[in-house]
């Protein structure tokens, strides 16, 4: 490779499709710089999965070719395994094990020896919070626990870059918040994340680039503000109340603005994009006036990832389960 | 600890084959009732085969009750050996829906360690398993007579033939769509177990049935453990049981080298 900084994952235009099954991936790139927490963000079905285990050496693919640390993922699955840790959508732990006896199992399978792989087990026990149950086994553990276990697993050996599939999904929003500090800290000490999401709110607070992706190709790309400004700025929104005259309320409001607002009718919303000029702010409230709404029926709102996804799919990440 | 860590990949592979299978043992350890579960298929076995059916059985082959009973229990010893399949295509199976396989893959090991570790856990139980049904055998009026060496013999066809049959359940589970699949399978165990010189001889059963039954690789094991236990001389009056010593070696090591090239090969399938 010609740069000087090494990307720490490399993806160029993978393809793959499953037997009897149109393209997954199709032609897919991505470059992960090394030391950056990267997004994978996509609706069901959309290929995130796919990826995540074509990097970890599980899926072989069609077209294209893919690098991880360096190494080729075809051609050297052996060192990619020796720099990668893994944490799939789901969690692998051995219930019947306790927790101690995972970690110590996958250190020595690590190629850790015996007592290297104890001090491992105990070192990972306490980071994760985990110490007062390292002795119970797994079945007995909360969601969240087995979550934060199956991390301290992927992370025994110090990988260089770190796979993380849907991290969070189904765990509460306490959890949710511990899972997302252990990938900050680790994004800290220099570890390279990827991390696959449904959540847009998720890949806004942890990841430092984003790609988007759908039907098994990269819909855009960028941090998280530049992928705001697909959607442009913040708006300011007018709620009209059951029973008035949504269209009519429409046309008073674009005499006060100068323009028509853009009109949702099943939400029952009037939305005009703000330029910064305060007095559009002014204008809104004299027509909120002249209709009898109060200033409770308007809101800002900025625009979140789930607008930049919908902007570019025409589709929301809810709603459409598998295809 | 097996091994000490030495650099070399042979020390790696045999250290892995160990926690692996480790792994195994432990989980069996964390469920004594489903070593108990294995067990009852023989021990109900002795029970209906050889007291509430072994004076009617016995009786079609000019024996006493007692007498079939003493031919009976080395077929149940190797029928033990068969039923053992279920347990490992399970493991295998669920391992496979869990995720731990995949995980497994991720990481820095000989391939043939994650299933070698099973296959090595198989023949551990199974020594434990033999420890205790050889004892209730003899309650039950079975005396081995060979000496120690035949016995040791026996012993040592009897886990040979375990050990094709966790190959050849490995790669079941490794085929099977889930640990459901995998049960519903496991009735087909019961002709493998029976059609051969088990519970009553290949020669009383219907002719067509006999030759398939004398190739069965369980008559081999069971012929010639007969023989080294020297209960009972058995039904050589084929070639398949005049070499049951043979068979009863030729078999098993076919099955597990062809069981294993072939779980390999499946696993490598595995990243289409
Ligand atoms: N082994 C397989 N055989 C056939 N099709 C598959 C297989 N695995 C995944 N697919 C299909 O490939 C597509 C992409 O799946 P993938 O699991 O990568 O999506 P995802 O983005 O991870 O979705 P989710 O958010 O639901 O986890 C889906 O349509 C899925 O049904
Ligand atoms: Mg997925």
């Amino acid at each position: 490779m010609s740069t000087d900084v090494q990307p720490a994952i490399l993806l160029e235009g993978v393809s793959k499709r499953y037997r009897g099954r149109g393209a997954v991936l199709d032609g897919l790139d991505l470059v992960v710089g090394p030391g950056t927490v990267h997004g994978l963000l996509g609706p069901n079905g959309a290929g995130k999965t796919t990826t995540v285990r074509i990097l970890t050496t599980l899926l072989r693919f069609d077209a294209g070719s893919a690098w991880v640390a360096g190494r080729d993922v075809v051609k050297d699955p052996i060192g990619v395994r020796a720099r990668i840790g893994v944490a799939g959508q789901f969690t692998t732990v051995d219930e019947l094990l306790s927790g101690r006896e995972n970690l110590e199992l996958f250190a020595r399978l690590h190629h850790l020896p015996p007592k290297t792989a104890r001090l491992r087990a105990t070192d990972l026990l306490e980071r994760f919070d985990l110490a007062p149950a390292a002795d119970r086994p797994v079945r007995g553990y909360s969601g969240g626990m087995r979550r934060r276990l199956d991390l301290a697993v992927s992370l025994i050996r110090n990988p260089q870059v770190l796979f993380l599939d849907e991290p969070t999904t189904g765990l509460d929003p306490r959890s949710r918040l511990e899972v997302w500090n252990s990938v900050r800290e680790l994004a800290s000490s220099g570890t390279t994340v990827l991390l696959t999401t449904q959540y847009l709110e998720e890949a806004d607070r942890l990841c430092q680039r984003i790609s988007m992706i759908d039907h098994g190709r990269v819909v855009a790309e960028g941090c998280s503000a530049e992928l705001k400004l697909y959607v442009g700025r913040t708006r300011a929104e007018i709620s009209v109340p059951e029973g008035r005259d949504l269209l009519g309320a429409a046309h008073r409001v674009a005499m006060n603005v100068g323009s028509m607002p853009e009109l949702d009718a099943d939400a029952r919303t009037l939305s005009v994009a703000m330029n910064g000029e305060a007095q559009i702010l002014e204008q809104l409230a004299g027509a909120l006036r002249e209709l009898g709404l109060t200033t409770e029926e308007l809101a800002l709102r900025r625009p979140d990832l789930d607008d930049v996804f919908l902007h570019v799919t025409g589709r929301t990440t809810q709603g459409q389960r598998e295809r | 600890m097996m091994t000490a860590l030495s650099p070399t990949t042979l020390a790696w592979a045999a250290s892995d084959t160990w926690v692996v299978a480790r792994r195994h043992l432990m989980r069996l350890l964390r469920r004594p009732d489903e070593l108990l579960g294995t067990l009852l298929i023989p021990v109900m076995a002795v029970v209906m085969f050889g007291f509430v059916f072994g004076e009617a059985l016995g009786a079609g082959m000019a024996m006493s009750g007692s007498d079939y009973r003493a031919y009976l229990l080395p077929g149940l010893f190797t029928l033990s050996m068969a039923f053992g399949i279920g347990t490992t295509t399970m493991s295998v199976a669920t391992d496979m829906r869990s995720g731990v396989v995949d995980r497994m893959r991720t990481l820095p090991l000989w391939p043939v360690a994650m299933l070698a570790g099973r296959s090595l856990a198989d023949v551990l139980t199974a020594l434990v398993e033999l420890a205790i049904l050889l004892p209730l055998g003899m309650l039950a009026g079975w005396r081995p007579d060979g000496n120690a060496m035949t016995v040791a013999a026996a012993i040592g066809l009897l886990v040979l033939l375990r050990l094709a049959l966790s190959w050849t359940g490995i790669l079941l589970g490794l085929l099977v769509s889930g640990p459901e699949a995998a049960m519903k399978y496991f009735a087909l165990v019961f002709p493998l177990a029976m059609v051969a010189d088990t519970i009553v001889p290949t020669t009383l059963m219907p002719s067509w049935l006999t030759v398939l039954a004398q190739w069965n690789p369980l008559s081999a094991t069971v012929n010639a453990t007969r023989g080294l236990f020297a209960t009972s001389a058995g039904s050589a009056d084929s070639w398949v049981s005049q070499h049951a010593e043979l068979l009863a070696i030729a078999w098993p090591v076919g099955i597990t080298v062809v069981g294993l090239m072939l779980a390999l090969f499946r696993l490598r399938q595995l990243s289409r």
